[in-house]
């Protein structure tokens, strides 16, 4: 069957060991998680994470039901790259001399939108954000060309195009059952 | 622990758990502690306690060791549903990650196997941990909850407030009643020629018997039941059908691929019911009563499904139901049931000579309780033979481990049911097999005096393998056949009752010895080497595919 990128986004309670909660229900399937990118959201003491997987709508689905269903769990839902923004961050480290040796570095910088973050005598650490073949795409012409000392890149961060916080409206609802 | 209503633990002390139960020692006026003999036992006998009370089961055991043992107690309870919560100790918060003695990773190894797994390292969060874990388990679908103490955590002393948990904003137990599915399920309903329920536990944990039945009888259908789902609706009622799945009776897996509309109440589409899902109730509308989101689809794709607590949604659409008359389609039940009877039942529970069956020691002891006991099972033939022939008269009277099965389930499990249920007389079928493999809780009930009735069906197999074996196997019995110790003296160096049977005339008297007061008492019976409980579908296979032996 066809398999699909599908990002999963989880909120939960900020506890010791979600982590390895949420992580078993992919292992105990023989499922690979492809990116996984976690950091506190916008509300205060809730944290985010943000998986991708690449799988099917049947698949995903249960998985998704298996971590919501988790106590410490807030809400968990799952999306298709059109439902979202996403970005990657890549960071990569080239050596000096052979980037220079290249001539001019204008065009390169111009074509890929990369940012210079670190420049000595030994190596230049360029960073570039976009999608992951964006990323890929500079990694490629890089290897070719100087070669890439070091290289590193982020999972995936996503926001849905829909106005609604699904989150706040998952706690406003939840309001009516508090004693 | 007494503010959340426990007067009874299942428990076995060591090093990391030393400080609780020294503090126990000056409440056990408030809370009757059992000593079991290992702490698997300890676990099944809270399971045994929870599922005939209803209440949440409680153990106490100390770190590595302990904990380790009591991981299949914990499993078993995850996979059936039952509120236990497990209290295990913990070295010292300062030496946690050290591999110091007894010391192992107990919430990283329950996590997958209970609802919720907590580490507590400060007293001051004892409290609060506490309620939560009671609320959890007991809550929603009910299940097991792990709290690991560490031992510093025991030892300290800190200002003690006790607030009941009623609330966890990232928790919703009972999902909402939605009026707009229970609509639609009731269209199907309204609109059934065929209507068909399968009834799970479900029902029993929501405490929903009562409204299953007017649900049921309003509209004229009929029902089947899981294992677990057993004795949620007396055996002599009208439109109970019977049990379902691998081992249960012909009827009721037939008539799930000719209903026109299926009903599932809490109940999960494990295989052991639907066999082969490709071929599962292809031809039926399927309406899905759960509490339990992720249960729906999960294994059976739903067109009309009802989120919520069986004691809910089963009033909200009975009150949209039209009452309707299904007296041809529930006639047409007759026809299989028939068929069974003649080529299974006469011969497994009315045998006229021959060696003794397995089905005829069960329905003997059944009819012998008047059908109100509570049947505990171990896990393979007898207990299929318990589930099938043991006739039931009210709720929760058959206690067994359905989702894990495990084997060594029955001797604790028992004597929990006992301790939960003790006006009720408790019987337990084991195995040889089975029986041995928790052996050792024979001395908690001759300490507790824990009037447990246990009969074992020997057949000097490990029966339900060597059926299989049998089957499909080539008759290549590799290692299940047994020698047996003499297991009424095992019981009499413990001080138990018991007799032993070889023979059909001496069964009845047996039988009757062994009901004859409350106290705990052994029944061996020697029954034939190579019985086979039929019917069966073979694993993987059609609910049609049903075999019933020559």
């Amino acid at each position: 069957m066809e398999k699909t990128l599908y990002t999963i986004t989880v909120f939960s309670e900020n506890t010791v060991g979600l982590l390895g909660q949420i992580t078993i229900i992919f292992t105990r399937r023989a499922l690979n998680i492809e990116t996984l990118s976690v950091s506190p959201s916008a509300l205060n003491g809730i944290h985010k994470f943000t998986i991708t997987l690449f799988s099917t709508q049947d698949v995903v689905e249960k998985v998704v039901k298996q971590i919501d269903k988790r106590v410490d769990i807030l809400k968990a839902y799952y999306n298709t790259d059109d439902d979202l923004v996403f970005q990657e961050i890549a960071l990569y480290k080239v050596a000096t001399d052979k980037l220079l040796s290249l001539g001019s570095i204008e065009s390169l910088i111009r074509k890929h939108d990369i940012h210079i973050l670190e420049m000595n005598e030994d190596c230049v650490v360029f960073e570039k954000t976009g999608h992951y073949t964006e990323t890929q795409q500079l990694f490629d012409e890089l290897s070719q060309t100087v070669g890439v000392l070091q290289f590193i890149r982020s999972g995936r961060v996503a926001i849905t195009k829909s106005k609604v916080e699904r989150l706040s409206d998952m706690l406003e609802s939840m309001k009516k059952f508090e004693v | 622990m007494i503010h959340e209503g426990v007067d009874t633990i299942f428990g076995y002390p060591g090093g990391a758990i030393m400080p609780t139960f020294d503090a126990l020692y000056d409440y056990d006026d408030k809370i009757n502690h059992i000593l079991t003999r290992h702490e698997q036992g300890a676990t099944h006998a809270a399971q045994g306690y929870a599922r005939v009370s209803g209440k949440v089961g409680v153990c106490l055991v100390t770190s590595g060791p302990a904990a380790t043992n009591a991981v299949t107690g914990i499993s078993d309870a995850m996979l059936d549903s039952t509120p236990l919560v497990v209290i295990t100790g913990q070295v010292g918060a300062a030496l946690l990650g050290t591999d110091a003695f007894q010391e192992i990773d107990v919430v990283g190894i329950t996590q997958p196997i209970t609802k919720w797994a907590y580490q507590i390292r400060r007293a001051e969060d004892i409290a609060w941990a506490v309620a939560r874990a009671f609320y959890i388990a007991r809550s929603g679908r009910p299940g097991p909850v792990v709290l690991d103490i560490a031992k510093n955590a025991q030892f300290q002393e800190f200002e003690f407030e006790y607030k009941p948990c009623t609330f966890i904003r990232s928790y919703i137990p009972i999902p909402e009643v939605d009026a707009s599915q229970i609509e639609e399920a009731a269209k199907l309903i309204n609109s059934a020629k065929k209507p068909y329920a399968l009834v799970g536990q479900g029902v029993v944990l929501a405490n929903a018997e009562a409204e299953l039945k007017e649900f049921l009888e309003k509209a004229d259908i009929p029902a089947a039941w899981t294992l677990l789902g057993a004795s949620a609706m007396p055996t002599d009622f009208p439109l109970n059908k019977g049990f379902l799945g691998m081992h249960g009776n012909v009827s009721p897996n037939m008539k799930t691929n000719e209903c026109d509309v299926l009903i599932a109440i809490g109940m999960r589409f494990d295989d052991r019911v639907t066999g082969d899902l490709n071929s599962y109730a292809k031809q039926a509308k399927i309406i899905h009563l759960d509490i339990d989101a992720s249960e729906i689809n999960k294994n059976v794709k739903v067109d009309a499904p009802v989120l919520g607590s069986a004691k809910n949604t089963i009033p909200a659409l009975t009150a949209k139901l039209q009452p309707a008359k299904h007296a041809e389609w529930i006639e047409s039940f007759k026809e299989y049931d028939i068929q069974e009877f003649e080529k299974v039942i006469q011969r497994e529970v009315h045998p006229e000579s021959g060696e003794l069956t397995m089905g005829e020691v069960v329905r003997k002891v059944s009819e012998a309780t008047h059908n109100n006991a509570i049947v505990v099972t171990d896990v393979g033939q007898n207990q299929m033979m318990a589930a099938r022939y043991s006739n039931f008269s009210q709720t929760r009277s058959l206690v067994t481990s359905g989702g894990l099965g495990t084997m060594g389930f029955g001797i604790p499990a028992a004597m929990g049911a006992k301790m939960g249920a003790p006006d009720r007389t408790v019987c337990m079928f084991s195995g040889d097999g089975g029986f041995q493999m928790t052996i050792q809780e024979l001395g908690t009930i001759m300490q507790e005096q824990i009037g447990v009735k246990m009969i074992i069906l020997n057949n000097h197999f490990l029966g339900m393998v060597r059926q299989w074996q049998e089957m499909f196997f080539d008759e290549r019995y590799s290692f299940t056949e047994m020698q047996n110790p003499d297991f009424i003296a095992i019981a009499k160096a413990y001080r138990i009752d018991g007799t032993e049977v070889h023979k059909r005339e001496e069964l009845d008297a047996a039988i009757a010895d062994m009901l004859k007061d409350d106290k705990p008492y052994l029944l061996v019976v020697n029954v034939e080497k190579k019985g086979m409980v039929y019917p069966m579908i073979p694993s993987g296979g059609s609910v049609t595919n049903i075999l019933l032996g020559e």
